[in-house]
């Protein structure tokens, strides 16, 4: 499986080196193992260590994204998507989770890089924007002042004046209406929408070539959300950088994503394009998931089919495939399978990777017959 | 406080008579009632619920060294739809436009300011007392947050008993047994009856929620975001579960959403609000795909759908800037703002709630059939 994942999008980075002609390549100097994309995780497993037992969060990730490039993680809450980012951010290191794999960023070995070193990458190599601005940002200092930091912090030599007009012009940026008052107000003067450019604005205030976004629109409105979506394709665009893209909303990321990663129970169930995920799903989670959303972009149905049951619990996840208490096509697998033995990740289409017992072939005879048509 | 717009009060079905014929209040409201009775009989009675031109601001104080009353926050500016038996009312709007307030305050959770709301043909915007609590057992709430919603210090048998208590009601066959089989109704395992909210999962805490909204065989139950903080794959359990109850019980939802899709799916009828307005109300299928508010379009190109090629080609029509504050709404069209059609006109004149098609209200001074999904 280790193979597969490096071998496999070798040819990819190919196609979208052509497509990302324009970016600028700052980073593209890498001193990495050879086959390494500019963020490599492989086997990523964060457990945390509790009384009533060990919660794996995060059990066995591997992705790879190029600069330009989008990759969106989708999942249930608690199916460990947010602990993958916090981990790629080293924002684990002191606490008590047991954290092990590899994470490369642009041939830097993160899992072993001293904390001074990480927190010179923070912020400054790669930026995360959180779900909830409101709570990621202090209160008690202007928003000019928190953005001015995460510059100061990084470019020691820059005055605070040289800083605060690079505040002001990257709040500009991100369509802030008058930045040049807007930067001296308070997080509670700014509405939903604008606190989140405002967090876009603090993300890439030392041009981060690596952008992971937790739920960026999950709090905002469907009008908003348009807003800061287009925004964050014209920076994409224009700055070359490498997106994580975490969320629930399988429509923001057939939007955004070029790649998917489906994650549930701590794993990765489902990996691959976008266009193979959402048009030649594998997994029967997936299956789910896409069959059981109302949809406006199709008829309405009288009936919606959802997934039965409740999503794990990471302390007690199901032994063998986590997904098989809910799983409606268990007996399509060899008998005793799916509730014995963890399945493996395995190549069932062009760079498609899947996580299921069924039998490749019996897969897609499923799709073709029951699933496809319910797309 | 006035009425912004006394013209908004003329019904839809008087619209035959010359718009710029002088119109008072008093003869308007006369119009409405004729017009309304004339409907109604021809419906086959009263609506199940009639909202007409419900008001509700919340008054602000500025501080300085006496209180000073400052302009109210206009909430809800006068709101008016109708809502049959057995039928789902969405109601749609971004955040801060309004909907939760129209829906506590057609419960009577909140005082409305003016405006009147009829529930079966009977004026119930000003009871109170006995017969305000009675009137609750017709009426019920389903709210958005599974986790604040329920006391967490009671076991789930007292939360579903909650409601008969309050009421007095000794239901037949003992309190335990009845809220048994409720749980066992809405899909939890009556042998839980003594566990406390924290030990469920998202979606069975609302399912929590259903069973004690229905506790009392409500006809009407306004149901407040009932899936927005459920995950995906929860939330066509719990929206399915609304569509039996409501067939087996012939309830009546009101079913607040920012959700487009979701409304879609369980509404008849969808209204679509903005700063406290209304502005366009339709039937679900010409709602969705002959929408001719310029609002709506945004709203509906704005959705993201799960489909890489069609998402990413999708015109979407993005409106600039944020919503104007509710307290100092825009003069005339309060979308003018942000609406890529804006002219002087919309800035001058309020837009009166018109029948543009049978049955189709829409308040906007330019509107325009557009195929956006």
């Amino acid at each position: 499986m280790a193979q597969h994942t490096t071998g496999m999008p070798q040819d990819r980075s190919a196609t979208t080196a052509a497509s990302r002609a324009a970016a600028p390549e700052k980073g593209a100097t890498t001193t990495a193992p050879s086959d390494a994309g500019y963020l490599d995780v492989r086997g990523l497993k964060v457990h945390f260590p509790t009384d009533d037992g060990v919660v794996k969060a995060v059990d066995g990730v591997s992705f790879r994204i190029d600069r330009g490039q989008t990759i969106g993680i989708v999942g249930e809450s608690g199916s460990g998507k947010s602990v993958t980012s916090q981990a790629i951010l080293g924002l684990h290191r002191r606490t008590r989770a047991q954290t092990s794999g590899q994470i490369w960023l642009d041939g830097e070995d993160l899992m072993t890089v001293s904390d001074e070193r990480m927190r010179e990458l923070r912020g400054n190599k790669m930026a995360m924007i959180f779900q909830d601005p409101l709570s990621a940002m202090h209160p008690y200092y202007t928003v000019g002042a928190q953005i001015i930091e995460g510059i100061r912090v990084h470019h020691p030599d820059q005055s605070k004046a040289q800083a605060k007009t690079r505040a002001i012009e990257l709040l500009g940026l991100v369509g802030i209406p008058s930045p040049a008052r807007r930067v001296d107000q308070y997080p509670h003067e700014f509405s939903g929408g604008m606190r989140q450019r405002a967090m876009i604005a603090m993300a890439l205030s030392n041009d981060p070539s690596l952008l992971i976004a937790d739920e960026p629109t999950t709090a905002l409105d469907v009008t908003v959300q348009a807003q800061i979506l287009d925004l964050m394709r014209k920076l994409q665009a224009e700055f070359g950088s490498a997106i994580i893209m975490i969320t629930h909303d399988l429509g923001v990321v057939a939007e955004m994503a070029d790649e998917i990663l489906v994650m549930y129970g701590g794993k990765a169930v489902e990996h691959g394009p976008v266009e193979e995920v959402f048009y030649r799903p594998q997994h029967p989670y997936g299956w789910g998931l896409l069959t059981s959303m109302p949809r406006l972009d199709r008829a309405r149905t009288e009936r919606l089919n959802p997934v039965p049951g409740n999503p794990p619990s990471l302390i007690n996840i199901p032994p063998g495939c986590a997904f098989h208490p809910r799983c409606a096509y268990q007996g399509e697998a060899p008998p005793q399978a799916c509730s014995t033995i963890v399945p493996d990740l395995i190549e069932c289409g062009p760079d498609h990777l899947v996580r299921c017992h069924i039998p490749t072939a019996r897969r897609a005879e499923i799709f073709e017959s029951d699933i496809k048509p319910r797309l | 406080m006035s009425t912004p717009t006394p013209e908004a009060s003329v019904p839809s079905s008087s619209s035959a008579q010359p718009s710029d014929a002088p119109i008072t209040a008093a003869s308007a409201a006369a119009a409405r009632t004729v017009a309304d009775a004339a409907a109604d009989k021809a419906a086959g009675g009263p609506p199940l619920l009639r909202l007409t031109e419900l008001t509700k601001h919340f008054p602000q104080f500025r501080q300085t060294l006496v209180k000073r009353p400052d302009n109210p926050v206009r909430a809800v500016d006068g709101v008016s739809f109708e809502l049959r038996k057995g039928q789902t009312l969405g109601l749609v709007g971004e955040s801060g436009c309004g909907k939760s307030t129209v829906g506590r305050t057609l419960l009577r959770l909140l005082e409305p300011t003016s405006g009147k709301i009829e529930f079966e043909g009977r004026d119930i915007t000003h009871v109170s007392g006995n017969e305000l609590r009675m009137l609750r057992r017709e009426m019920q709430m389903i709210f958005q947050d599974p986790y604040g919603s329920l006391n967490p210090r009671q076991t789930i048998g007292s939360i579903i008993a909650a409601p008969f208590e309050i009421q007095g009601i000794k239901p037949e066959g003992g309190t335990r047994k009845t809220v048994q089989d409720l749980m066992a109704r809405v899909g939890l395992n009556p042998e839980h009856y003594n566990r406390y909210p924290h030990e469920f999962s998202g979606g069975q805490r609302q399912r929590i929620g259903v069973a004690r909204a229905i506790a009392l065989r409500p006809k009407l139950i306004v149901c407040d975001e009932p899936v927005s903080a459920l995950d995906v794959s929860i939330q066509a359990q719990v929206v399915n579960l609304l569509e039996d109850i409501q067939t087996e019980q012939q309830l009546s939802y009101v079913f607040i959403a920012h959700d487009l899709s979701v409304v879609r799916h369980i509404s008849d009828r969808v209204v679509v609000m903005y700063l406290g307005k209304l502005m366009e109300e339709a039937d679900r299928d010409e709602l969705y795909e002959q929408p001719r508010h310029p609002y709506t379009h945004a709203l509906l190109s704005a959705v993201p759908v799960p489909d890489p090629h069609k998402g990413q080609k999708k015109e979407r029509i993005l409106l600039k800037g944020d919503l104007p504050s509710p307290q100092n709404p825009p003069s005339g069209c309060v979308f003018r703002t942000r609406c890529p059609k804006a002219v002087e006109k919309c800035a001058a004149e309020v837009p009166v709630r018109t029948e543009i098609a049978p049955n189709h209200f829409v308040a906007c001074h330019f509107p325009e059939e557009r195929q956006v999904l």
